[in-house]
């Protein structure tokens, strides 16, 4: 039996539909049959983050009106074995879906998949209902700014209104630097406020907006450090004790630099 | 320069605490849930004990929760603030 895995957050632009489009093809280079669903429905992206916005025919809601199969609407992403896309619908709004269909769907998906992934929206109206409706777990990203620390503090109350223990934080876009120097709140800062498990933490990193660009999840390219993160991340979903990456440290940092350029065994 | 020395000395804050304490402030309001209903609820209640002692304006009166200075002085903190007019206050008490 698959595991639904909502990715969510409250406040927009935290990288919710990046995360997951890394997440889900994490797991499938680990060799697991995954599916991601866009719940943005009007305003899709992760068909462009995924590079498959080419390819799609059907999507969410033709699925749960029964336009078509499931199968039918699902991508097949060429460059992962096992990684699939249902796309969010462009032309409809969050209420073309119900909370109850998010569950058939996600629960029909279970049986076919290892993972369901659900991107959801920004916000806290249907879309956020319809995007935890099936859900087993829940990941919140945030990034270290006031805003979303304070929107994802809420989601995480919602959460839990509805049944969604123990939901994961993501801190997204840390930059090590200004951590440093005390100008972003560090890992344990955010912790201390928002008092739940973190998942991974992903530095702020411009290959996520060069491989964002190209279509590609960062988490495929060996010399990005937020795809590191995100393979970690990877790792730790399965159930591994992954060590969190040390950022704040010079010695953490450099250390990854070294590594960067090969400079390990230093 | 000045900045410079400050920093030297320890004495600036960062701008992170800013952040977090600005956020601690305002998530003890976003999680006190502190809606209408509520409010009206501990307007009863404060509005029903008083009674027992003094008449008071129960039209004008007011209720809400804003921040306040702690008692040391360099923090904020919740505070639930109450106006209430009193009209005559009760001989006996009760």
């Amino acid at each position: 039996m698959g595991e639904v895995i909502v990715i969510t957050s409250g406040k927009g632009g935290v990288g919710k539909t990046t995360t997951t489009a890394n997440i889900g093809a994490g797991l499938a280079l680990q060799g697991k049959k995954v599916v991601l669903i866009d719940t943005d429905i009007g305003l899709r992206n992760l068909d462009v983050v995924m590079g498959l916005e080419n390819r799609i025919v059907y999507d969410l809601v033709d699925v749960v009106e029964g336009t078509c199969r499931i199968k039918q609407a699902l991508i097949k992403d060429k460059r992962f074995e096992s990684l699939h896309l249902l796309p969010a619908a462009q032309t409809r709004d969050k209420s073309a879906v119900t909370p109850e269909q998010m569950v058939k769907l996600t629960d029909d998906l279970r049986n076919e998949f290892d993972f369901i992934l659900v991107d959801c929206p920004a916000g806290i109206e249907q879309g956020f209902k319809n995007a935890i409706a099936g859900a087993d777990r829940a990941i919140v990203v945030t990034t270290p700014e006031v805003s979303a620390v304070r929107d994802a503090d809420r989601i995480i109350g919602l959460l839990e209104a509805n049944e969604l223990r123990n939901p994961k934080l993501l801190i997204n876009r840390v930059r090590p630097d200004m951590v440093k120097r005390g100008d972003m709140m560090s890992i344990d800062d955010i912790i201390d406020i928002l008092a739940i498990d973190l998942i991974g933490v992903v530095p702020d990193d411009e290959k996520i907006i060069v491989s964002t660009n190209k279509g590609e999840p960062a988490v495929t390219d060996n010399k990005s450090l937020a795809g590191e993160a995100y393979r970690n991340i990877t790792r730790r979903i399965l159930g591994e004790n992954v060590p969190i990456l040390n950022l704040e440290s010079d010695e953490g940092f450099m250390f990854k630099i070294k590594k960067l350029f090969g400079l390990r065994a230093n | 320069m000045l900045l410079d020395l400050s920093k030297i000395f320890g004495k600036s804050k960062s701008s992170k605490d800013f952040a977090k304490e600005r956020l601690k402030l305002v998530l003890i309001h976003d999680r006190a849930n502190v809606s209408p209903q509520f409010l009206e609820m501990v307007k009863g209640e404060i509005i029903k004990v008083i009674s027992n002692y003094m008449d008071i304006d129960e039209d004008s009166l007011d209720i809400q929760m804003t921040r306040t200075k702690s008692e040391d002085g360099d923090r904020v903190v919740p505070a639930l603030v109450a106006n209430i007019p009193i009209k005559n206050v009760k001989s006996s008490g009760k």
